[in-house]
């Protein structure tokens, strides 16, 4: 980004926070079978109740195919409150074969159902990146960090000058190794969680404000 | 003679191209089965950009998308480099079909990818 585009984007920052727009757009990224649903569903169990959520959760990726957008999450950690709006958007991927899906049982005509409605759901993720404020990106603490995913999400924010913070979630798995991640990408604030068993949450809620409130 | 065809493509070639015209070139080559090692590489957009176009040309039993692989940017933490930051410097990619290209290993500095004759 040249000179000019990164003041005018930092001016931009500025000027948000001094009329203080409400509700920063933020999206949660990651590679498939991260864990970005399954924290999205914790963040709404957290602070809106009910039976709310996000969307539903499968061992088998791409279970997310559309983005969804929830609006005015509001969050109080620390003494401060902050109003988001939560975009939880399909598992990033440079690949998609629909032989996959056959393998986890699905038929023919799901599995190529299911990779077409996968393409189009990384279609809808990547056009997403213009229009946020901010990126939690998902990763699983048990792989490593190096995906071209990962890679491509922190540069598109880093370019962009945007705020980002790294979820290293799956930690109650015996092979997580957030230190892992930390180390690979140490220019960015990054949390320890298991979103699935609410370990980390709260630190979690610290960084979140800290970084986009 | 059956092989694999491998572009080594130069940091002035590919700096040629405009954002869209270097995102078909590459997904027109690795369609035709060619694994491309980029001097240097794309930047964030396009490689979004790539994802994105990818996506959009895959297709049962014929194409299933591509493996791309490149270095994490180079991050200047010193205040001056965070006051006057460059555009990421991407320093080599490699992209192939993705059911010929496969990464072994990767971290900071190394990309370790088998390169196969596909199904």
């Amino acid at each position: 980004m040249n000179m000019i585009k990164r003041f005018k984007v930092s001016f931009s920052k500025v000027f948000k926070k001094l009329f203080k727009k409400k509700g920063a757009c933020i999206g949660i990224y990651g590679p498939p079978n991260a864990g970005k649903t399954t924290l999205s569903n914790r963040i709404l169990r957290d602070w809106v109740g009910g039976e709310e959520t996000m969307g539903s959760v499968s061992h088998i990726a791409h279970e997310t195919r559309h983005a969804k957008r929830r609006n005015e999450v509001t969050i109080e950690t620390n003494g401060h409150t902050i109003s988001l709006d939560i975009v939880d958007t399909p598992g990033l991927a440079t690949k998609i074969d629909f032989h996959d899906f056959m393998e986890q049982g699905m038929s023919d005509s799901e599995s190529k159902k299911r990779s077409k409605e996968a393409t189009e759901g990384v279609i809808e993720a990547v056009k997403w990146l213009d229009d946020l404020d901010g990126v939690i990106l998902v990763m699983d603490a048990t792989e490593n960090p190096y995906t071209q995913v990962n890679v491509t999400v922190i540069g598109n924010m880093e370019a962009r000058n945007l705020p980002l913070l790294i979820v290293a979630n799956k930690v109650d798995l015996p092979d997580a190794d957030p230190g892992v991640i930390k180390e690979a990408f140490p220019q960015h604030p990054m949390v320890p969680v298991s979103a699935l068993e609410g370990v980390g949450m709260d630190s979690f809620y610290e960084a979140l404000a800290k970084q986009f409130g | 003679m059956q092989g694999i065809q491998l572009d080594l493509i130069s940091e002035a070639r590919i700096s040629q191209m405009a954002s869209m015209e270097k995102v078909r070139y590459i997904i027109d080559e690795v369609r035709k089965g060619k694994i491309l090692v980029l001097e240097k590489g794309l930047n964030p957009m396009e490689e979004a950009k790539l994802i994105e176009m990818t996506m959009s040309a895959i297709q049962p039993d014929v194409f299933s998308g591509i493996e791309m692989q490149s270095y994490p940017a180079n991050t200047d933490v010193s205040l001056l480099g965070k006051l006057f930051k460059k555009q990421s410097n991407k320093r080599l990619t490699v992209i192939g079909p993705a059911n010929q290209l496969k990464t072994l290993k990767k971290d900071r500095n190394l990309i370790s990818a088998l390169v196969s004759a596909g199904k």
